[in-house]
């Protein structure tokens, strides 16, 4: 059996939402570059919906097709539904992930958690 | 789609003289080469035979030759073997931080056993200072084992002048020496007497022979106990029944390594300084890993590349049919940087990026041409991504780690659970 599943190898090899957002309403960081893996992500909210989500990852094929998958969850989604979302359901969309990469790549939905929350306190400026 | 294998560190292709030369003792001389019947006697020549083409590679006796299953076998049965039988006269062992995990976990085993252990460090290029290992050298010291030719950096030791500082130490006259020699032997020449070493490990997967078998030397009259306990076999120094079509190949191997290896080094060393010097001129932010020049084993060209993580470069280049290998956290299943790379104090997040490509004999320049090509795409599609690369396009400024800047952190920096 491959190590990586088709899903992830696909999302590796094809990952969508890449990029920046210049006037993002909200931008959350995760991981480290010592620990192998980061990701940035950006998003748009209009009307509580995320209208766009963009991601920058360093990191290894996991942490890139985790990027790429939670992006395409989130898209359109609202904000508590992707509040709602775990990085475990991001594994599973993915059809799952090797044991030893579900810590440390595993970090996509934290990284939009981040994004929202950081939409949030400028919110309440 | 080409298929450009890489990755001859960690195993090669067979050369096919040396199936040929294995196939009979599957189907025709199966006999054991212990049975003193016709059918036992074939075998036994051929073992015999096989043991005299080992010997002579690497300038041995054929009676100092101890067949075992692999090289992780044989540097287990160097480090524990000698440790048991000297262990009356010492209990202190000295080792390199750069060794293959069959030397350091055996050591790791024998510190639990009540043994004392001294890790060497090694410069930034490598290599263990004569220096360093005179100040660790002390009575009781029972055994050194450094490596000939580290497999990842490519650092080939001064393992002569390291013989050299343990005898003329004079702290006691029973110090065996040690070198696993598995990336050595086949690539580059290897001479038990002119290096002086007491003991040596060679394997053959990695010189173009079949997987399952190598060989421990063992100078005459050095002591050593088995590891594995049976019948007569290896002077029942290593019992079992013998692979016999794995050892003839073996033998076959060592045959064609001693004939071939100045004209083999000689195209791998050429193929590796193209790749060495033109990697640099097409992709920015990459660092050589390890030794240059002559001090650096043919095949191996190590780099680091900045803003990218090497698992992604390895399976991107895969796609694109080459082979390669990294020594990222991410590559590695314990999810942290080669030891290697971290004994030559490689930035840490500089070397998540480091990118192996180990050559052989198979290999043409058109191979190397075609990496050249591919390469620099694949580096600049993982660069594009990467927000440690935009950070530092914008601000001209590396991304101040944060968390977690060592591994006790590791957790802290990954899990947010």
């Amino acid at each position: 059996m491959a190590f990586y599943s088709e899903k992830v190898m696909d999302h590796f090899a094809n990952p969508r939402n890449i990029g920046e957002i210049k006037d993002a309403d909200g931008i959350g960081e995760v991981g480290n570059p010592v620990c192998g893996d980061m990701m940035t992500f950006y998003i748009k909210v209009k009307d509580d919906k995320i209208e766009d989500v963009k991601f920058k990852t360093f990191g290894c094929a996991a942490a890139i097709a985790v990027s790429s998958m939670v992006s395409e969850m989130a898209l359109g989604k609202t904000l508590k539904q992707v509040i709602d979302l775990t990085n475990a359901d991001v594994a599973k969309a993915l059809d799952g992930l090797p044991s030893n990469k579900m810590h440390c790549s595993n970090l996509g939905a934290d990284a939009l958690h981040k994004a929202i929350e950081n939409y949030k306190t400028k919110q309440g400026k | 789609m080409n298929q450009i294998y890489l990755d001859n560190q960690s195993n090669t292709k067979l050369d096919e003289r040396v199936f040929d030369a294995m196939k009979p003792f599957f189907l025709e001389y199966y006999g054991n080469p212990q049975s003193i019947y016709s059918l036992g006697s074939v075998s036994k020549d051929a073992l015999e035979t096989a043991r005299r083409q080992v010997a002579a590679l690497i300038n041995a006796d054929p009676k100092e030759i101890i067949f075992t299953s692999c090289g992780t076998e044989s540097n287990n049965l160097a480090i524990k073997g000698i440790a048991d039988a000297l262990k009356a006269k010492g209990k202190h062992i000295i080792v390199s931080e750069i060794e293959h995990f069959s030397i350091l976990n055996s050591v790791k085993r024998l510190q639990k056993e009540g043994f004392e252990v001294t890790y060497l460090s090694v410069d930034a290029k490598g290599n263990v200072s004569e220096k360093e290992l005179k100040k660790h050298l002390r009575k009781d010291t029972i055994l050194v084992s450094v490596q000939y030719t580290n497999p990842e950096v490519g650092t080939i030791q001064d393992i002569k002048e390291l013989v050299l500082t343990v005898k003329n130490s004079h702290v006691n006259d029973f110090i065996v020496f040690h070198t696993d020699a598995v990336s050595a032997c086949g690539v580059i020449p290897v001479d038990v007497k002119d290096l002086s070493v007491d003991a040596l490990t060679v394997s053959a997967s990695v010189m173009y022979g079949p997987k399952g078998v190598a060989a421990l030397y063992i100078k005459k009259d050095v002591k050593i106990s088995s590891q594995i306990e049976g019948g007569v076999q290896e002077n029942s120094k290593r019992s079992g029944t013998e692979n016999l079509p794995a050892v003839v190949g073996f033998g076959k191997t060592c045959e064609i390594a001693k004939e071939e290896i100045t004209k083999n080094s000689e195209h791998i060393r050429a193929l590796r300084d193209k790749l060495i010097t033109e990697l640099p001129k097409k992709i920015e932010y990459i660092y050589l890993n390890g030794a240059m020049g002559k001090n650096r084993l043919p095949g191996n060209v190590n780099f680091s590349i900045e803003f990218v993580e090497g698992e992604a470069l390895f399976l991107l280049l895969d796609a694109k049919g080459i082979m390669a290998a990294s020594g990222s956290a991410c590559a590695n299943k314990n999810l942290r940087i080669s030891h290697v790379l971290e004994a030559l104090h490689v930035d840490v997040a500089v070397g998540q990026g480091s990118i192996l490509f180990t050559l052989s004999k198979f290999n043409t320049e058109e191979d190397i041409d075609y990496v050249l090509e591919e390469f620099p795409g694949i580096v600049k599609r993982l660069r594009d991504m990467s927000p440690l690369y935009s950070y530092f396009i914008k601000t001209g400024e590396r991304k101040p780690a944060g968390q977690g800047t060592d591994y006790d952190g590791h957790d802290h920096c990954h899990c947010a659970t």
